[in-house]
């Protein structure tokens, strides 16, 4: 199942599972009630089967996780952030399609 | 042969209907969703005006529900973001994905839907995300007792900001008339809500701030007046645009983009119909979006048998 591949992180270990992370990581930023985070979630679930290894998906649920979307000034759900040696690569905000997604993997691949 | 007889292109509440009706009908159909059904619903917070849900529904549930109930039938689902449409010879239409995936079909039902308006102010690109929002729901939560503005003065607005008045502190309700387009019942409730101020005759010129939105500045179409109003959040609801960009010229739309259809739902192209909000039309409701679906299908139905495919 592609659900198992995506990281699940929270304010606790996103230092250890992303900031240090070897891979570069994609993490997405959602709350239960927000709609267009749930219409996001499938295209979420399908990147992280195709990009296994190469880069790692994340999610992280801005209403158990307060002090990192604080820290990265979210505003707006679904966002995308992706990561690269701890840095931001580039920030997304809106339930964007797949291919807008993968155009930012780009940058990191 | 084409993959299928009919394509669906969108999974909001036109889309579920018509991938319904067409499911029940017996046509082999698809319905494609760039993401995972729903479209503007998903970011409505209560619907009290759809028949059915006398207590009324979440945006949420609604469309979950619709799509159960179109999955009990035959229909199938995939994630395809269409890009473009063509005819492959005289009866066939093939969709593209901008990844050059494709799809093709006899007959496609366009019920790709709307996307709000942008207020085209400065300040509003840099700060959307950062306090510029479009969905209330999906970002009122981070206004928790802070003071936003909402502008607009039509039924989203409004109801928007009854549903912001139990999150924030304060509404200022900026609208650039004296007089709401919203409906009675929910003008009558933003009055009677201590939350919410209404602005008249006001538009908003510039959003200011750099990490997160600080204030707008207003100008009073009256009186000339300006000033700037200190607010942290600005959720923007001045009406929608349709997307319908990727269709070919031949598909006939109205000055500002909707498509055209007779009273079967097709388009000036043959084999090529419309349902719900990208659609030409006076109201724009779930349950026109709906009753449209189920119509373009009936059309579809009609135009294959006539041509015996």
């Amino acid at each position: 199942m592609a659900e198992e591949k995506v990281l699940h992180v929270t304010d606790a270990d996103f230092e250890a599972k992303v900031v240090n992370s070897e891979l570069p990581v994609l993490v997405d930023f959602w709350a239960a009630w927000c709609g267009p985070c749930r219409a996001i979630a499938p295209v979420i679930e399908e990147l992280a089967a195709e990009y296994d290894g190469k880069v790692a998906i994340a999610k992280m649920n801005v209403d158990e996780n307060p002090v990192t979307p604080g820290k990265f000034g979210i505003r707006a759900i679904p966002t995308l952030i992706l990561f690269k040696d701890g840095k931001v690569v580039e920030q997304i905000t809106g339930a964007v399609g797949k291919a807008m997604i993968e155009n930012a993997l780009q940058k990191v691949l | 042969m084409p993959d299928y007889q009919l394509a669906i292109i969108g999974g909001g509440p036109a889309g579920l209907a018509a991938g319904l009706y067409a499911g029940r009908a017996g046509l082999k159909a698809v319905l494609t969703e760039r993401l995972s059904p729903g479209g503007q619903v998903l970011t409505t917070d209560w619907i009290e005006n759809y028949p059915g849900f006398p207590d009324g529904i979440s945006g949420f549930d609604l469309v979950d529900r619709m799509a159960a109930q179109m999955r009990k039938f035959s229909t199938d689902e995939r994630v395809f973001e269409v890009n473009s449409l063509e005819f492959e010879g005289e009866n066939e239409i093939l969709l593209r994905s901008p990844t050059g995936d494709t799809l093709s079909a006899r007959a496609v039902i366009v019920a790709t839907g709307a996307a709000p308006n942008r207020l085209g102010v400065p300040g509003e690109e840099e700060l959307a995300g950062k306090g510029v929002s479009y969905c209330a729901t999906c970002d009122g939560p981070f206004f928790r007792d802070q003071v936003v503005a909402v502008v607009g003065g039509g039924d989203s607005a409004v109801q928007e900001s009854l549903f912001l008045s139990k999150i924030v502190k304060k509404i200022y309700l900026i609208h650039r008339r004296d007089e709401l387009r919203a409906v009675k019942w929910l003008q009558e409730r933003a009055f009677s809500n201590p939350k919410i101020e209404i602005l008249w005759d006001s538009v908003v010129e510039k959003i200011n701030g750099s990490e997160g939105v600080e204030s707008v500045h207003l100008k009073n179409k009256k009186s000339g007046e300006s000033r700037d109003l200190p607010v942290q959040g600005v959720f923007i609801f001045v009406g929608i645009h349709p997307n319908t960009g990727f269709l070919p010229e031949t598909i006939k739309k109205d000055a500002r983009g909707f498509v055209v259809t007779d009273e079967w739902m097709q388009t000036s192209v043959r084999g090529i119909y419309a349902a719900g909000d990208c659609r030409a039309k006076p109201l724009r409701q779930i349950v026109s979006a709906v009753c449209e679906g189920a119509t373009a299908v009936y059309g579809v139905e009609h135009y294959l048998t006539e041509l015996g495919l």
